[in-house]
């Protein structure tokens, strides 16, 4: 196992892999161009590669590389979920991610820990037993439990009942993980770029040409770059909170809020929590990277914001929330705070699929559960942009159900408050 | 390392008269009052602080300004302590972090040596094969990472916040934030300067500008007390001003206070962050910036070393060498990496104090004493090219290494505010090119570096300041074109070794070629490479890393270094305690008017959002009788409960009815006065979001009522919508200001008989579903006949002032009736008995309005309400599930728990929402979700309880409880 590090020492120069080619030119005609080199576009590159051996594909992102809500998340990766098409969902991205080290040759810190989900009152004992049920039914390993058992777990919380909101129980999602969130965007970017995928950085797409635009959506023929033109057969947008701007320039409106989500790190610290805790009623989430950094997070703002400014009154209430949980932490320091821009839907889950345009896709509504579903997006992007059908498995979160008011109901499965 | 004190005017924080006797790693040491641990332990010749975060290798101190992560110890149960920053106090027990065995004798040092073996990302590039591998792997990584410790025991200590506002707030008490502040304050702005220091006057504390060393002091002598005898200014010392963040939102953080400060505008004079030289060893306790060293003579009286060699590529590095003679150290040598010979006065004076001087060289490394514990000796060599030294150096023997090579601006809190930089090639320095609004900069963060530039500078920024925050102001001030800011950043400090140990970033241990490995793997954007290597990442973040490693990234790319651009600086400019960030905990806690009566009659209280409300009333042991027992009283005789948590809005205006036709589901248009009328509130999109009653008082005025939870959102969606209509009513939350009982059962009239006499309470008078307003025991009040529990009942609305009074009347009025309080368990057994559902409990984020069987509480006449439209098209669609009343096919089966699953033919249907054993009926009951085709009454259906057993079901109409409703109609 360690002999590969042995590799690296004993060679008299570091051998450098290639990770990313040099950027190089755009080419003027790609079969698929996937707008955002976030996770979920890298991931649809990679798949596509891959499985179906599509590789004359382009990853278009303004920025660089993962570096939207791929760089911003928390890392939780979890299938907890509370609708059938959800748990189904996000069980598939759970297994894939346990294989994404191998299968990327690169370590992402697939790290399980256990998630708890805290309820502070009665009616969330009554989410959690619904949410351990219906998880229970799809074989995922979820569990209400009381006090007695989460002290046997996490010794470290509050759970006195002198707590201005005591905790009363916990749905207990033994699967629940955190993972190095930029090395599973760098996995899927080099493996689809090895296969021969170009991604294209600081990239940005300015509008996107359609013909046939006659009272109706139109099909799509090619998208156009701050670097120029690129004809393409299939388009899918993959940009989390910039989605109702993207899907302007084909004429969608969509049913879609963006609303910043702020989130910190403390300065490291020797490793004192292994679990992953979350309460709802406290709007906080906290884990402990590996590098000893407590991640925390909490609601969303209370606007809608096209920005990732950092507000002063996200950080007092979550520290004050954060101490009633564990109160021993007064000493510890923040080190660092950051925003990113969340893409709601009404409905808290995501729109994927086809679209009234012809060849024109999307993957967005990906609020503040998007990295998790990274791999199990990327996958079925991939199966829908290389058959033209759209997979079962996504089927329910067809951009239609909001004409039909036929709407999933994840809301109750949300971590924190909205 | 050996050092002493220095004479006075050396070390002007510290008391001499104040000994103070601490310990660090389990031994003592003495310094003085104003020391810093780091300070103190360097009096005692201790120069090691701590080990480095990956190889765990010797550092001390570097910035001596709490810049560094070279410093950070374990204080009892405080992790990441600034040594150089902390004050010493008398008995302060100090350890070491992240040492495995002892500070001096730290195992993990053998890290250093295998070095090689830990390439730059080397976590991703192996410890995951074969699959599962990487759970062992992860606990030795976990273990090794980290630095300070948590005590899971530790208490929460006491910290505050405090509100301050004022015309211009000044970041930063040097040169330039004195002279603005000043400026400012003569415009007759109100001014708080925010120092982070003990001592205003930064730089001008110990900085060398003269020959002869007393300009500084001449300078701050002039500035300091001009400032504090001026009324327009409050000074804050050991502050940081830690943020900013929209509309001039600063908090500033003194000890454990939070200031939340709201300026008018702002002006940042924070300075400049001295950057370090990159040669081999580089980290090793004693190799310093020149500001460090001059910071521990100026201000602690300590003589930094005994012998030093300086690397310098500009004036202050001569200054320092100048400061060094004065204190007696020996200087071996300077090596000035410019190629020509500078020609201030300071090089001068040091050439004439017989300094060799040698030209166009540089430290190319430092030799260390055994275990890098110190050094030993530097080797001096010229440059041949960039980054590149002659193969041939000298070597000289010293105990101290000083750097000068240049400054990037302390531009923290611009960045935070969206001001962008430009990197000068000229000057080799980040440079300010916008400014965001209401924002000014003076002094060195804004390039200016020649003291009296400085100066000017900071004399325009606060008037600048003023003017912006709409002050009188006089003409504006001149400044010098020449702001000195040429020749004093070297434009490639680097210089790596073949063997490496040529540290960018001191926190993360990354050397130059870790940076150049990251960026051939690919990760070539800035971004990425900081993300890939960590680089900046650290707890000093960035300061002292982001300047090189952009610069070598912009080498390695072929890049400008404006191209190549600079990572995001995000607050907090300085580490922030969770305890000051979460200051004393408020969390409102809100209390009915009777809470104490409750109290009293032994109730159990619970949450119920903010509120506390009784749960039930007696000892926990009896709670299943007492629930049972209140349930009782209220179907054979009278109970009353506290319903002062329900929400209560009052609706006035020509629009009123309008205005509720719209937003609830029902008609209210032609309800008459003296009526109340059942409500229920959807979204957009159908879903049922709250119900309550509209009580009309007058043609132009509805009370309406509000579910405890709901009321806060039914509120804002009122305003919301009527933003829209702009209808002629007026919406008040006058929740807080009315308390309410429910009086229920056969006796209520009996008991409110007694208490009320300007009310006819007969039925044909006052019948269900009527309102009057009247007096209770002189209490006003307005009664409501409604029946959530199903008997006869009246919901009495009266001043939250008169709580406790209206509470007693009704008591002893009861008291012959056998009447007692009942909490919301009994409601809820009783209410479900009726079938009446809870918003919440049995609606969840989509059941509209048909799927919970509430047909009938809408208005299919009405031309709109929110929610119709959606309605409609889901009818039309078909719906897929409806909630049912159940009871169990087999009465001995456990009941089912509330959310357990309705399972058809191994698919969900459907779940229960409410279940109960209701005693008047003799068995459980409940509602639940099932298919639609699952609901005709006498349906069977199955619900999977515990240890995934299958139970019947039977759909059974409710009401469960008197079907006809007539004992809520007597």
């Amino acid at each position: 196992m360690v002999f590969a590090l042995l590799k690296y020492g004993l060679n008299r120069h570091y051998p450098r892999v290639h990770q990313f080619p040099k950027p190089r030119d755009l080419r003027p005609s790609y079969d698929v161009v996937i707008i955002g080199g976030g996770g979920h576009g890298l991931a649809t590159a990679y798949y596509l590669a891959r499985d179906w051996g599509i590789t004359n594909v382009a990853v278009l992102d303004k920025g660089y590389l993962g570096g939207g809500n791929t760089a911003r998340n928390t890392a939780i990766i979890r299938s907890n979920y509370l609708t059938p098409e959800g748990v189904r969902f996000y069980d598939e991205s759970v297994r894939l991610y346990k294989d994404l080290s191998n299968d990327f040759d690169m370590n992402i810190m697939y790290s399980e820990r256990g998630h708890f989900t805290l309820a502070h009152t009665d009616a969330a004992i009554r989410t959690m037993r619904w949410r351990a049920e219906v998880n229970k039914h799809f074989g995922i390993e979820s569990e209400l439990i009381f006090n007695d058992d989460i002290a046997k777990l996490c010794p470290q919380l509050n759970l006195s009942d002198k707590a201005r909101y005591p905790v009363l129980g916990a749905l207990y999602h033994v699967p629940g993980s955190i993972a190095r969130h930029d090395a599973v965007a760098w996995g899927y970017g080099a493996g689809a770029a090895m296969r021969g995928v170009d991604i294209h950085q600081r990239t940005e797409v300015l509008s996107v040409t359609r013909e046939g635009v006659n009272g109706t959506g139109g099909r799509v023929t090619g998208v156009l770059t701050n670097r120029g033109p690129i004809a393409c057969k299939k388009v899918i947008q993959a940009v989390a909170g910039a989605s109702g701007q993207v899907a302007a320039m084909v004429g969608m409106r969509l049913p879609i809020r963006t609303i910043p989500l702020q989130a910190c790190v403390s300065q490291p610290l020797k490793p004192f929590l292994d679990k992953i805790i979350v309460s709802g009623s406290l709007h906080v989430y906290i884990s402990q990277s590996s590098r000893g950094e407590l991640v925390m997070g909490g609601s969303t703002d209370p606007y809608s914001l096209y920005g990732t400014r950092s507000t002063l009154d996200f950080k007092e209430g979550l520290m004050a929330h954060m101490l009633e949980l564990f109160p021993f932490l007064g000493n510890v320091k923040i080190l660092r705070q950051w925003a990113g821009m969340t893409d709601m839907t009404p409905d808290f889950a995501p729109i994927m699929g086809e679209t009234q345009i012809e060849n024109y896709y999307i993957d967005a509504g990906w609020g503040t559960w998007g990295f998790k579903a990274t791999p199990v997006c990327g996958k079925r992007n991939a199966e829908m942009l290389a058959t033209g059908r759209v997979p079962e498995l996504i089927q329910g979160f067809t951009y239609r159900r909001f004409h039909d008011y036929n709407q999933l109901g994840e809301k109750g499965a949300a971590s924190v408050g909205h | 390392m050996m050092a002493s004190r220095l004479p006075a005017p050396a070390g002007v924080l510290i008391d001499r008269s104040k000994p103070i006797t601490f310990n660090f790693c389990g031994q003592d040491y003495t310094g003085f009052q104003g020391d810093t641990i780091a300070s103190a332990l360097a009096a005692n010749g201790v120069g090691m602080l701590s080990r480095s975060f990956k190889y765990h290798r010797p550092r001390g101190l570097m910035t001596a300004a709490g810049q560094d992560a070279n410093t950070l110890v374990q204080i009892g149960d405080e992790p990441n302590v600034l040594a150089d920053l902390r004050a010493i106090e008398a008995g302060l027990a100090i350890t070491a972090q992240n040492v495995f065995g002892s500070l001096a004798n730290d195992y993990a040092n053998v890290l250093d040596g295998l070095g090689r073996f830990l390439p730059v990302g080397f976590y991703y590039k192996t410890f995951f094969r074969p699959k599962g591998a990487w759970r062992y792997w992860e606990k030795l990584i976990r273990a090794l990472a980290g630095l300070g410790k948590v005590d899971v025991g530790a208490h929460h200590g006491y910290y505050d916040k405090q509100y301050l506002f004022c015309d211009v707030a000044v970041v930063g008490g040097g040169a330039a934030g004195l002279a603005a502040a000043q400026a400012a304050a003569a415009a007759g702005a109100d001014v708080i300067l925010i120092e982070e220091n003990v001592r205003l006057g930064g730089a001008l504390n110990y900085a060398r500008f003269d020959v002869e060393g007393r300009r500084g002091r001449g300078l701050r002598a002039d500035l300091v007390p001009r400032i504090e005898a001026d009324q327009n200014i409050r000074v804050l010392t050991g502050a940081f001003a830690n943020g900013w963040f929209a509309d001039h939102w600063i908090p500033v953080i003194q000890g454990n206070r939070m200031y939340k400060l709201r300026a008018g505008a702002v002006v940042i004079a924070s300075g400049s962050y001295e950057q370090p030289l990159v040669f081999r060893n580089n980290d090793l306790p004693g190799v310093m910036f020149s500001s460090a060293a001059q910071r521990l003579i100026k201000l602690y009286g300590v003589k930094p070393g005994t012998r030093a060699v300086v690397a310098t590529a500009n004036a202050d590095g001569y200054g320092a060498a100048l400061d060094l003679l004065d204190a007696g150290v020996d200087v071996a040598c300077i090596a000035d990496l410019r190629p020509q010979r500078g020609d201030g006065p300071l090089a001068d004076a040091v050439r004439d104090r017989g300094v060799p001087i040698v030209q166009g060289a540089t430290v190319s490394e430092a030799i260390p004493q055994k275990g890098n514990l110190g050094i030993e000796a530097a080797r001096v060599a010229k440059i041949t090219g960039q980054g590149t030294t002659a193969d041939v150096d000298d070597r000289f023997g010293c105990d101290l290494i000083v750097t000068a090579v240049g400054y990037n601006p302390t531009a923290n809190l611009i960045h935070h505010a969206g001001g962008t930089f430009v990197y000068n090639d000229d000057t080799a320095m980040f440079e300010l090119t916008a400014l965001p609004q209401g924002m000014q900069a003076a002094g060195s963060v804004n390039g200016s570096f020649d003291i009296d530039a400085v100066i000017e500078d900071g004399g325009k920024g606060g008037w600048s300041a003023a003017r912006n925050a709409g002050c009188k102001v006089g003409p504006m001030p001149t400044v010098r074109n020449d702001r000195g800011a040429f020749g004093v950043n070297h434009p490639w400090p680097i210089f790596p070794h073949p063997k490496g140990r040529d540290f960018i970033d001191f926190d993360e241990d990354l050397q130059v070629h870790d940076i150049l490995d990251a960026i051939a793997e690919g990760y070539d954007d800035v971004e990425l490479m900081k993300r890939f290597s960590t680089c900046g990442m650290g707890p000093s973040q960035g300061r002292h890393s982001s300047l090189n490693s952009v610069r070598l990234t912009a080498r390695a790319t072929g890049r400008s270094v404006t191209d190549t651009g600079t990572t995001t600086s995000r607050p907090p400019y300085a580490a922030e305690t969770f305890g000051v960030l979460a200051g004393r905990s408020f969390e409102p806690e809100r209390k009915t008017a009777m809470h104490h009566r409750h109290l009293e009659l032994g109730a159990r209280m619970m949450p119920a959002g903010q509120w506390w409300r009784p749960e039930y009333y007696g000892p926990p042991e009896r709670r299943s009788l007492s629930i049972r027992e209140e349930a009782a009283v209220v179907r054979e005789a009278v109970g009353i409960i506290d319903v002062s948590t329900l929400g209560g809005l009052e609706v006035c205006g020509p629009d009123a009815a309008e205005f509720l036709n719209r937003v609830y589901t029902f008609a209210y248009a032609k309800q008459p006065v003296g009526r109340a009328r059942y409500l229920l509130m959807t979204d957009q999109h159908g879903v049922i979001i709250d119900d309550g009653v509209a009580c009309r008082l007058h043609d132009h005025h509805f009370y309406v009522t509000a579910t405890t939870s709901g009321v806060g959102g039914v509120y804002q969606h009122m305003l919301f919508w009527n933003a829209q209509w702009r209808l002629q009513v007026n919406i008040t939350n006058a929740t807080a200001s009315w308390c309410g009982v429910n009086l229920a059962g056969p006796k209520a009239r009996d008991v409110l008989a007694a208490v009320c006499t300007d009310v006819d309470l007969s039925s044909a008078a006052f019948p269900y579903m009527a309102v009057r307003e009247g007096t209770i025991a002189g209490v006003p009040a307005r009664i409501i006949r409604i029946g959530f529990v199903g008997e006869l009942g009246y919901e009495i609305h009266a001043p939250a002032s008169q709580g406790e009074a209206l509470w007693d009347a009704l008591m002893v009025a009861g008291e012959p009736h056998g009447i007692r309080p009942f909490g919301i368990e009994a409601q809820r057994l009783l209410r479900l008995e009726k079938g009446h559902i809870i918003i919440g409990q049995d609606t969840d984020g989509l059941t509209n309005a048909i799927e919970a069987e509430m047909a009938w509480a809408i208005s299919r006449n009405k031309p709109y309400f929110v929610g119709k439209r959606a309605l409609a098209i889901q009818e039309k669609n078909g719906i897929k599930r409806k909630l049912v009343g159940f009871t169990l096919g087999n009465p001995a089966d456990p009941a089912p728990k509330e959310s357990h699953l309705v399972i058809r033919d191994g698919e969900i249907t459907g779940r229960t929402t409410s279940v109960n054993y209701s005693y008047a009926l003799g068995r459980t009951i409940g509602l639940a979700y099932v298919a639609t085709d699952q609901a005709e009454p006498g349906t069977a259906f199955q619900i999977r309880i515990e240890k995934g057993r299958m139970i019947d079901a039977v759909v059974t109409k409710p009401p469960f409880y008197d079907p006809d409703g007539r004992r809520q109609e007597l």
